[in-house]
């Protein structure tokens, strides 16, 4: 089938590319913008590890497709901070044991970000609801949930 | 979990989309939020060579409110269906099913009308559209129609809709007087496909005489389900008379195929359903007592 030229904006960069149909926003982020950060687990939606924002929302960027993102706004873990500075909900993680192997972080850190900003001070009940949505197999649930309760204090 | 090829079709207008169904016929599929259809081509459960996409439709969303009726247009998220003041006032089950989609991030994306095309017998909206005697818009080649909810479900996945109609928008109405609404559903996880669920609208008269009645069920047959039976036992009996677990067991009654699989026996479902439609009557009918 045709490919697609198609133009939109990851981590405030113009990304251009001919793609597939097929090929999700996730494939697209990884293997034509190199940025490695959003990680694929289960690709059908289920374990949350591929999270980033379109357009400010939290969304599966293997349950989108490339070409669905065409003119939209993508932030990945890459555009929330950097090894050097790190954004508040990544020092939480770090600092309250939210983290073992690493796999899932990049989406929960991402779906936390999109949770706070809507959300500054979430419930103990609207924490977990919030992480339902992403996969630990470190079952790391629990510092995940300091984490965020720590971050919900931290930003702004 | 990479989907089979396939051509990607962006429209701006519904004649657009209208036009690419009609010259592809059963090899296009419309792609609307995309959080089932693109799982399931992920998995190759579906194979179509056209996906048109109605993401790019602007008059496809929105709500609005008009009388005793809410149009929801059908690419309305169910983010929007959850946040809308509006919604939780006038149709409080759309907005109280809302939370019980999948995760946030799935509901930033799905829709209502895709979540109902789609026509999964688990799925929370469709049960609600059949309680509340939806009315379903459609556009096809052949010009517009209005599908009843009751008409609407045939199967599991399967619906009245032709391969060239596309829905565009759900009238539900707005319940007004002593009413009261509830959504119960069991599920493993929350997030998770319900094993079975209740969704329970009800109006009371000025004498607390039950003046009608909703119930739809979820998880309990190829389609979602409508508690006709349980809705006919209740109407017209004062509200203190009615026994709520009597409540459960009618609806439970009628159901002619209660899915069995690795998450309960169909017996299972059968006592999950009737609890459910018990604790969604006694919440609905204290919501309609109390205000």
């Amino acid at each position: 089938m045709d490919e697609v030229q198609i133009r939109l904006r990851v981590n405030g960069l113009e990304r251009r590319g001919r793609v597939e149909p097929r090929l999700t926003l996730a494939d697209f982020l990884r293997e034509h913008c190199h940025l490695t950060g959003t990680h694929l687990g289960c690709e059908h939606g289920v374990c949350g590890a591929c999270t980033v924002l379109l357009d400010g929302a939290a969304v599966r960027a293997c349950l989108v497709l490339a070409v669905q993102a065409e003119g939209r706004e993508v932030t990945t873990i890459e555009g929330l901070g950097t090894p050097e500075n790190l954004s508040p909900v990544q020092v939480a993680f770090q600092e309250n044991h939210g983290l073992q192997c690493g796999f899932c972080t990049p989406g929960f850190v991402v779906s936390v970000t999109a949770l706070l900003r809507d959300n500054p001070d979430p419930t103990d009940e609207e924490i977990r609801a919030g992480l339902s949505g992403n996969i630990c197999r470190c079952t790391g649930y629990q510092g995940i949930f300091k984490a965020v309760r720590a971050a919900a204090g931290n930003t702004p | 979990m990479k989907a089979s090829r396939f051509a990607y079709h962006a429209p701006s207008t519904l004649a657009e989309a209208l036009a690419l169904l009609a010259e592809h016929g059963d090899s296009a599929k419309v792609l609307a939020g995309g959080q089932s259809l693109i799982p399931m081509l992920a998995m190759r459960l579906a194979v179509f060579d056209h996906l048109v996409d109605l993401g790019r439709i602007p008059e496809l969303a929105g709500i609005d409110h008009q009388g005793d009726t809410v149009r929801i247009g059908a690419a309305t998220t169910h983010t929007a269906v959850e946040s809308s003041v509006d919604l939780a006032r006038t149709v409080p089950l759309l907005a109280r099913a809302a939370p019980l989609i999948g995760h946030f991030q799935i509901r930033n994306r799905g829709t209502v009308g895709g979540a109902i095309a789609h026509a999964d017998p688990a799925a929370e909206f469709p049960a609600v559209a059949l309680a509340l005697d939806a009315q379903l818009e459609t556009v096809s080649p052949r010009g517009a129609r209005t599908i009843p909810a009751e008409k609407f479900f045939l199967g599991t996945w399967s619906t009245a809709l032709a391969d060239d109609e596309i829905l565009t928008a759900v009238n539900f109405p707005a319940w007004r007087g002593r009413t009261g609404h509830a959504v119960e559903e069991l599920a493993r996880r929350h997030g998770d496909f319900a094993i079975a669920g209740a969704v329970v609208a009800v109006e009371l008269d000025g004498d607390d005489r039950v003046r009608r009645c909703g119930i739809g069920l979820l998880g309990l047959g190829s389609t979602p389900e409508r508690a006709t039976a349980a809705e006919q036992a209740v109407t017209g009996t004062a509200a203190g008379e009615i026994d709520p677990v009597e409540v459960g067991r009618a609806a439970m009654s009628t159901l002619q195929s209660v899915p069995a699989d690795l998450h309960g026996s169909a017996d299972y479902r059968r006592r999950v359903g009737a609890a459910m439609v018990t604790r969604a009557w006694q919440r609905a009918l204290r919501e309609a007592h109390d205000g």
